[in-house]
C-alpha cells in the first residue's frame, strides 16, 4: 500500500495534467453524452432538463430524416472506402514500381490533397461543380469532351450532389492511403518477389499472394480509419451542400449538428451520436481486435 | 514490352496527377484574375492579365489578418501543451512502474476508437459550465485534451525502444528523473515528436467543427471559420475569396515541404537510386 502510493507519488508530476485533462476532455463527455441522450436537455439551464427515457432513441427510429441521413452515409462508406483504397494501393504499386522516376516527386504531388485544409477543398469543388455554363466542370464535360450535351445541375439534385461529395471524399483521401502503403511495401523482402518470378508468378498473383498478405495489418488499420472518416463526413457535406437540396444528402453527422446547434435539442442530437458511436464501433469492431494479434513476420 | 510497360505506369501517374492538380491550378487562375464576380469562364482564366490584387487585397481586408494571427496562436499554443503533455504521459506509461498502470493505458486506448462527434456536444457544455465558451483558453484546452491519448500512445513505443543502459550516465552523476527524461528520452525521440509536432500542427491550423461550434464572436474566429464568413460576404467576389483559401493553404504546405524530409529519408526506396 505504501509502495503503492509512494509510485504514484513519483509518477504524478508527469501523468497528473494530461490525465485529468483527458478525464475531462475525453472521458467525462463520453459518459455525459449518453447521459444527455436519456433527457429532453436544455443547454441554458441544465438543471431544468426533463427526464425523456428513451423517448430520443425512439424518436431516432421514427425520424424519416434519420433514414436520409443514414442511407447517405452508408453509401459515403461504400464508394469512398474502397474507392480511396483501390486507387491509393494501385497508386502505390505503380510508384513502387523498379522503373519509375522521381519516386518522391510523385509522392509528393499526390499527397497534396492530403494536407490541404478541408474547408477549403471543399469549397473548391463546390464552385468546380457549380451549375450551368459557370462551372468548370460542366464547362469541361460539355464544350470540350462533349459527353453531355447540356450542363448539369450538380448541387440541385440529390445524387449528383452526393456524388460531388463523394468525389472529394476520394479525392482528398487517396494520397493518405498510398503514403501508408508506399511506406509497407518498402519493408517487404525483395527476395520473396524474386523466388515468385522464377517460379513464373505473374504480378498480379505475386500481389495477391505475396504482397497483401504481408500488408494485412496495415490494410486492417486504413480500412478502420477510412470507415472511420467514412461515417464521420461532416466538412464536406456542411460546405458543399448544407444537407441540401431539401436536406436529402444529409450525414448522420451533419443531422446531428442541426439538431444540437441550429434547434438546440441536445438531448435528441446526443441520441443520434450514441446511435453513431455504436454503428462505428460494430462496424471496426471485428478489425480492432484483429490488429493487437496481428504482426507482419517474414 | 518492358519499355512500353514502363511508358504505360508513367502515363497512368501524369493522368492521375492531372486530377489532383487541376482544382488547384484552377483555384490559382481565379485567385489571379480580377473582376470575378461570376465564376471565370476558362477563355476568361487563360486571356487575362494576371495580377497579384486579389492577395494584397484579401489580406488587408475583413480583418484577415487577425483571423491569420489568431489560427497561429491557437495552432502554436496547441502544439507547445500537447507535446510537452504527452511527452511527459508518455515518459510515466513507459518507464514508471504503478499500480493498474496497463488497465489505465487500454482505457485510454479505447477511448481512441470511439467517434469524436460523440464528444463535442458535451465538450460544449463543459466549456459552458467552465464560462470556457468563446475563448481561446476553451479551445486550446479541448484541442490539447482530444488529442493527447493518441500522441501519448505514438511516443510511448518509442520511449521503449530507448536502452535503459544510457540512463546509468546521468544516475551516476546523481541525476534524477527528470533529467535522464529531458537529457535522454526527449533527445533521442525527437523525429518523433517532430513527427507528432507537424500533424499537430496540421490537425489545429485546419480545425473547422470544434471551432465552429466553440467560437462566437468574430473576432475570436480562426482562419477556417473566417474564411466561410468571408465567402458569404464577399460571394460574388470569387478571385478575393479563392486568395485568401490560398493564404490559408501555404502553412501547411509549407511546414510539411519543410519537414517532410523526414518522413521521406526513412523510406527513400532503392530503386530510384540504382536507375
Amino acid at each position: 500500500m505504501r509502495k503503492a502510493l509512494k509510485q504514484y507519488a513519483q509518477v504524478s508530476p508527469y501523468l497528473a495534467v494530461g490525465f485529468a485533462l483527458t478525464i475531462v476532455f475525453v472521458m467525462y463527455p463520453m459518459v455525459k453524452g449518453m447521459y444527455i441522450s436519456f433527457f429532453h436537455y436544455n443547454v441554458i439551464k441544465p438543471e431544468t432538463s426533463e427526464a425523456a427515457g428513451l423517448s430520443n432513441f425512439r424518436h431516432v427510429f421514427r425520424d424519416p430524416l434519420i433514414g436520409t441521413a443514414f442511407r447517405n452515409s452508408i453509401l459515403l462508406a461504400l464508394v469512398t472506402v474502397p474507392g480511396q483504397w483501390v486507387i491509393g494501393l494501385v497508386l502505390a504499386l505503380l510508384i513502387q514500381a523498379k522503373t519509375v522516376r522521381l519516386k518522391v516527386l510523385w509522392r509528393l504531388v499526390y499527397y497534396v490533397p492530403v494536407i490541404s485544409s478541408w474547408i477549403v477543398v471543399s469549397y473548391l469543388f463546390r464552385f468546380l461543380f457549380a451549375d450551368g455554363d459557370e462551372g468548370i466542370v460542366n464547362y469541361v464535360l460539355v464544350d470540350l469532351l462533349h459527353v453531355m450535351r447540356d450542363p448539369v445541375n450538380w448541387l440541385q439534385n440529390t445524387w449528383t450532389a452526393n456524388a460531388v461529395i463523394w468525389i472529394v471524399s476520394v479525392w482528398k483521401g487517396v494520397g493518405w492511403v498510398m503514403v501508408l502503403y508506399l511506406a509497407a511495401l518498402q519493408s517487404v523482402p525483395k527476395s520473396l518477389y524474386e523466388a515468385a518470378e522464377i517460379d513464373g508468378a505473374k504480378p498480379f498473383a505475386a500481389l495477391l499472394n505475396i504482397t497483401l498478405p504481408l500488408v494485412r495489418p496495415l490494410t486492417l488499420y486504413v480500412m478502420i480509419n477510412l470507415i472511420n472518416g467514412a461515417i464521420q463526413a461532416f466538412i464536406q457535406a456542411y460546405a458543399i451542400t448544407q444537407g441540401g437540396p431539401m436536406d436529402t444528402t444529409q450525414l448522420l453527422n451533419t443531422y446531428l449538428y442541426k439538431q444540437a446547434f441550429q434547434y438546440f435539442d441536445f438531448g435528441y442530437a446526443s441520441a443520434i451520436s450514441v446511435c453513431l458511436g455504436v454503428l462505428i464501433f460494430a462496424l471496426t469492431y471485428t478489425q480492432q481486435r484483429s490488429i493487437g494479434r496481428d504482426r507482419i513476420e517474414y | 514490352m518492358r519499355k512500353i510497360r514502363t511508358i504505360l505506369i508513367h502515363l497512368l501517374l501524369v493522368i492521375g496527377v492531372a486530377f489532383v492538380v487541376a482544382p488547384f491550378v484552377y483555384m490559382v487562375l481565379t485567385a489571379l484574375t480580377t473582376d470575378n464576380f461570376s465564376l471565370p469562364s476558362p477563355h476568361k482564366l487563360m486571356t487575362d492579365t494576371k495580377t497579384f490584387a486579389n492577395f494584397a487585397q484579401a489580406w488587408g481586408k475583413n480583418h484577415f489578418q487577425l483571423y491569420f494571427l489568431n489560427s497561429l496562436m491557437v495552432t502554436l499554443l496547441t502544439m507547445a501543451f500537447s507535446l510537452t503533455l504527452s511527452a511527459c504521459m508518455a515518459y510515466a506509461f513507459a518507464r514508471f512502474p504503478f499500480p493498474g498502470k496497463e488497465l489505465l493505458f487500454r482505457v485510454f486506448i479505447f477511448t481512441l476508437f470511439v467517434p469524436a462527434i460523440i464528444n463535442i456536444i458535451p465538450q460544449f457544455t463543459i466549456l459552458k459550465a467552465l464560462h470556457l465558451v468563446d475563448t481561446y483558453q476553451g479551445l486550446v484546452l479541448i484541442y490539447v485534451g482530444s488529442g493527447l491519448v493518441g500522441s501519448t500512445f505514438f511516443l510511448r513505443g518509442f520511449f521503449e525502444r530507448i536502452p535503459r543502459e544510457l540512463e546509468e550516465s546521468i544516475v551516476i552523476d546523481g541525476g534524477g528523473r527528470f533529467t535522464i527524461f529531458r537529457k535522454i528520452y526527449i533527445p533521442m525521440s525527437l523525429p518523433a515528436i517532430g513527427t507528432l509536432a507537424i500533424f499537430s500542427f496540421q490537425g489545429t491550423w485546419d480545425e473547422f467543427v470544434v471551432a465552429l461550434t466553440v467560437m462566437k464572436s468574430e473576432a475570436h474566429r480562426t482562419l477556417p471559420i473566417a474564411l466561410q464568413l468571408f465567402r458569404g460576404q464577399y460571394a460574388t467576389y470569387y478571385g478575393l475569396f479563392f486568395a485568401a483559401s490560398i493564404i490559408a493553404l501555404v502553412p501547411t504546405i509549407l511546414v510539411f515541404l519543410i519537414f517532410q524530409k523526414q518522413f521521406v529519408q526513412a523510406n527513400l526506396s532503392d530503386g530510384s537510386l540504382k536507375n
